[in-house]
């Protein structure tokens, strides 16, 4: 009987101290961006080669398979070591409130984070006085893309405000163009919403529907909605058959002008289209948006109960490190949340970007989960599908605010 | 009794298994259905999330709260691709079986290609038949092959609507429908002379048919009229359905027509039967029973159907929406597991609607022998 008792105290210290030497990431990033992530992986193997790392990810673009495969693990109380996770009220609405992560403040104070990261994206990623998980990169939400040549050729200059978006339009379509703006799927319209909506409502109001001050029902919330219209008309009517990158095509293509879509429209135009950044294509603040860096980002937390916690916070140290960032976002398309990275590193867009990162007012996206619960979020789609569906901004904003009220949007961002 | 007991130990494991595995997560799902899960944040995905009960909370406001005017839509395209695709699966599988039947030779060959593309999965279909169905391309150019000019139907894209009604006038149609159903009972029994089955039926037909246009009509489900209809963006999901599923049926009316004995035929024909009589009084009664089992399992697989309209619209385009849709979104992207959970407490009313009166009427018919 002792001897049985040993035998199985044995195996048990064993396989504990064989758990020490692992570490499970639980992300999306497969395909075109998981040459990033194992480029970041193979650092984290040269520091600490004991460790033994799961690479554990789900496809799907944006996360959303991923995101349903963790709920179910969460749930089920097995929570992956560190998960990636859309920064700000992605992670906050979903985990923080439920108590499931941990606070990494300490972490931000001992490696003096707080200043290498902009003062607006620690804000975003902050919460009832902690700080919960750590940027591993940037990408700007806020961006129309446009081939400079073709431009020329049909004689118009890209628009400043939307005002003088529907008058190049115009133009446009007495040239011939049938749909000046080129657009996607729904979330890509929900894309190009969010930069009418900080155009119109500028970032001050922006953050105020967000925290609960600014009523979706308020005139100039409406009055996004009116402009959205405007601007659909400008756009393709095909366009809940195309994903972003055949949205994208039709730019590359001269069938339209211009495309609104987050920087990654840079990654797939540079690296599969292979033109060249600021001479074959170029791009500018999406209309009335000059100044102003809608970002979204990716970062990663740490889970209360993770089995394998010390491995995990040395990730987060080198995800956040210089070197990590570095390493990571050319590879990934992206640029670094750090102010001091080194630009040399980065192609002319990541450069044009990096020094908007740098001086421009941050806020953070809807679409891509900086401002807004997932409850909000996942609902939002239906929002559009009534405004697609009646054409009505009264009735677009009606449904909005009455998600909002049922979700409790803005009771939790304070 | 020794033989009772062995019999009983060996279907114990099994029996447990689907009690727990089955019955219990139904149980659970339903008690789900039922709380609060997912509206208050914080205990959505709580390591012990802390439930209340609502009563019918949810159900309540997925048949009549405001935001939630996409789940009514998504009942509406299920109900008429439930409709379309069992008519379309069943109508196209007995042309097919009786062409391949009537061909003199290639019959195996015939039925192998129609029978293919039910070996494919619906995600497999869905993405061929997405890219054939873009606007500007695949079936759309079809016609120029032959010198036409090229289709002009968005097919997924569009957001028309056809066989528009208002949500509010939903009791009255259900309520005309059931009766109309329960009239063609009563003609049924004073056809076979059951008397007391032809009056009660009657009976209710009557009251339902007195409610619907006095009461009825008056009920508001909503403040405000909200109006639902047959989207078009669904008729290239039906027909990607149909492509798949209407050589299983062809399989089965196969088998159905090998079935019918050859001196029958033979009779009526020495009788002097035209072919259409031949059709319309033997061969027709004589695959109803296949036409049924064939209905059961097209019908739960239209009210199930999920992969084939995630792989072709994707899970954000609302006109081709379907419960079974709604319910993942809700609930793994919106953390709203209370409200999923309804939604799946009411698909599987709906399917065990079309199953369990067909199982029950086997299981009578078993006894009965």
């Amino acid at each position: 009987m002792r001897k049985w008792l040993l035998a199985i105290g044995m195996v048990l210290g064993l396989s504990a101290l064989a758990q020490t030497g692992k570490l499970e990431i639980f992300s999306w990033w497969a395909g075109d961006e998981g040459p990033a992530l194992e480029a970041l992986i193979r650092l984290y193997k040269q520091k600490y080669p004991g460790v033994e790392v799961i690479n554990a990810t789900v496809t799907g673009g944006a996360g959303v398979n991923a995101r349903a495969v963790l709920k179910t693990r969460m749930l089920g109380g097995d929570p992956p070591d560190t998960f990636q996770v859309h920064a700000g009220m992605e992670l906050i609405g979903t985990w923080v409130v439920a108590n499931r992560m941990e606070d990494l403040t300490f972490l931000f104070r001992q490696e003096g984070w707080l200043q290498a990261f902009p003062k607006g994206l620690i804000d975003l990623i902050s919460y009832k006085g902690g700080i919960w998980s750590v940027p591993v990169n940037i990408h700007r939400s806020n961006v129309m893309w446009y081939l400079p040549a073709k431009l020329k050729e049909w004689g118009v200059n890209p628009p400043r405000t939307w005002d003088e978006f529907l008058a190049t339009c115009e133009t446009l379509k007495q040239k011939g163009l049938e749909a000046p703006l080129a657009l996607g799927e729904n979330w890509t319209q929900q894309h190009l919403w969010e930069s009418v909506a900080l155009a119109v409502l500028g970032p001050d109001d922006w953050n105020n529907l967000w925290n609960g001050k600014l009523r979706f029902t308020d005139p100039k919330a409406v009055r996004v909605w009116e402009v959205f219209g405007r601007v659909l008309d400008c756009a393709n009517k095909d366009a809940a058959g195309l994903s972003w990158q055949q949205a994208v095509d039709r730019v590359v293509q001269g069938k339209a002008a211009f495309n609104i879509m987050g920087d990654w429209a840079a990654g797939y135009m540079t690296t599969t289209l292979k033109l060249k950044p600021g001479t074959d294509f170029a791009w500018a603040p999406s209309p009335g948006t000059q100044g102003v860096f809608m970002m979204l980002s990716d970062s990663f937390g740490l889970p209360t109960g993770a089995k394998n916690r010390q491995n995990a916070i040395n990730w987060l140290r080198l995800v956040g490190s210089k070197e990590g960032q570095d390493t990571f976002n050319p590879l990934k398309g992206s640029i670094a949340a750090r102010l001091d990275s080194d630009p040399r590193k980065y192609n002319a867009y990541g450069q044009s970007a990096m020094k908007d990162w740098r001086s421009n007012r941050i806020v953070g996206s809807l679409v891509h989960g900086a401002v807004a619960p997932e409850s909000f979020m996942s609902q939002f789609g239906t929002v559009m599908e009534i405004f697609l569906q009646t054409k009505n901004p009264q009735a677009a904003a009606n449904a909005a605010q009455a998600i909002a009220d049922q979700v409790g949007l803005g009771r939790l961002g304070q | 009794m020794r033989d009772r007991i062995l019999a009983f130990s060996v279907l114990l494991p099994s029996l447990l298994a689907v009690g727990v595995f089955v019955y219990g997560f139904i149980g659970q799902n339903l008690w789900v259905s039922l709380t609060d899960w997912g509206k208050d944040p914080a205990q959505a995905l709580a390591l012990r999330p802390e439930l209340r009960f609502v009563g019918l909370e949810n159900y309540r406001e997925l048949f009549t709260g405001f935001v939630d005017v996409r789940f009514r839509q998504s009942v509406v395209n299920l109900i008429f691709f439930t409709l379309f695709f069992m008519a379309g699966s069943l109508g196209l599988g007995l042309l097919l079986a009786l062409a391949v039947d009537r061909a003199p030779k290639g019959e195996g060959f015939f039925r192998t290609v129609f029978l293919f593309p039910m070996s494919l999965s619906f995600v497999v279909t869905g993405t061929i038949w997405r890219w054939m169905l873009q606007p500007q391309g695949g079936v759309n150019v079809l016609p120029t092959l032959f010198g036409l000019p090229p289709l002009s139907f968005p097919w997924l894209a569009t957001r028309e609507q056809v066989l528009v009604f208002d949500w509010n006038h939903l009791p009255f149609y259900t309520a005309l429908a059931v009766g109309l159903v329960l009239l063609y009972v009563a003609y049924a029994a004073h056809r076979e002379g059951e008397r007391r089955r032809f009056l009660w039926a009657l009976l209710s037909a009557g009251v339902l048919f007195l409610w619907a246009f006095t009461l009825g009509r008056g009920l508001k489900l909503l403040p405000y009229p909200e109006t639902h209809g047959f989207s078009l963006a669904l008729v290239g999901v039906i027909l990607a359905a149909v492509w798949q599923m209407s050589g299983y049926t062809m399989a089965l009316y196969l088998a159905g027509l090998r079935g019918i004995p050859v001196e029958v035929l033979e009779a009526a024909r020495v009788d002097g039967a035209s072919e259409w009589q031949l059709f319309r009084r033997i061969i027709f009664p004589m695959l109803a029973p296949i036409t049924l089992s064939a209905m059961i399992v097209l019908g739960h697989i239209a009210l199930k159907i999920f992969d084939l309209v995630f792989a072709m619209a994707g899970l954000d385009y609302a006109p081709t929406d379907v419960p079974a849709i709604y319910m993942y979104l809700l609930a793994f992207r919106g953390n709203q597991f209370a409200k999923g959970a309804a939604i799946g407490i009411l698909l599987l009313l709906l399917v065990a609607v079309v199953v369990v009166p067909y199982l029950a009427s086997q299981l009578r018919k078993e006894v009965r022998r």
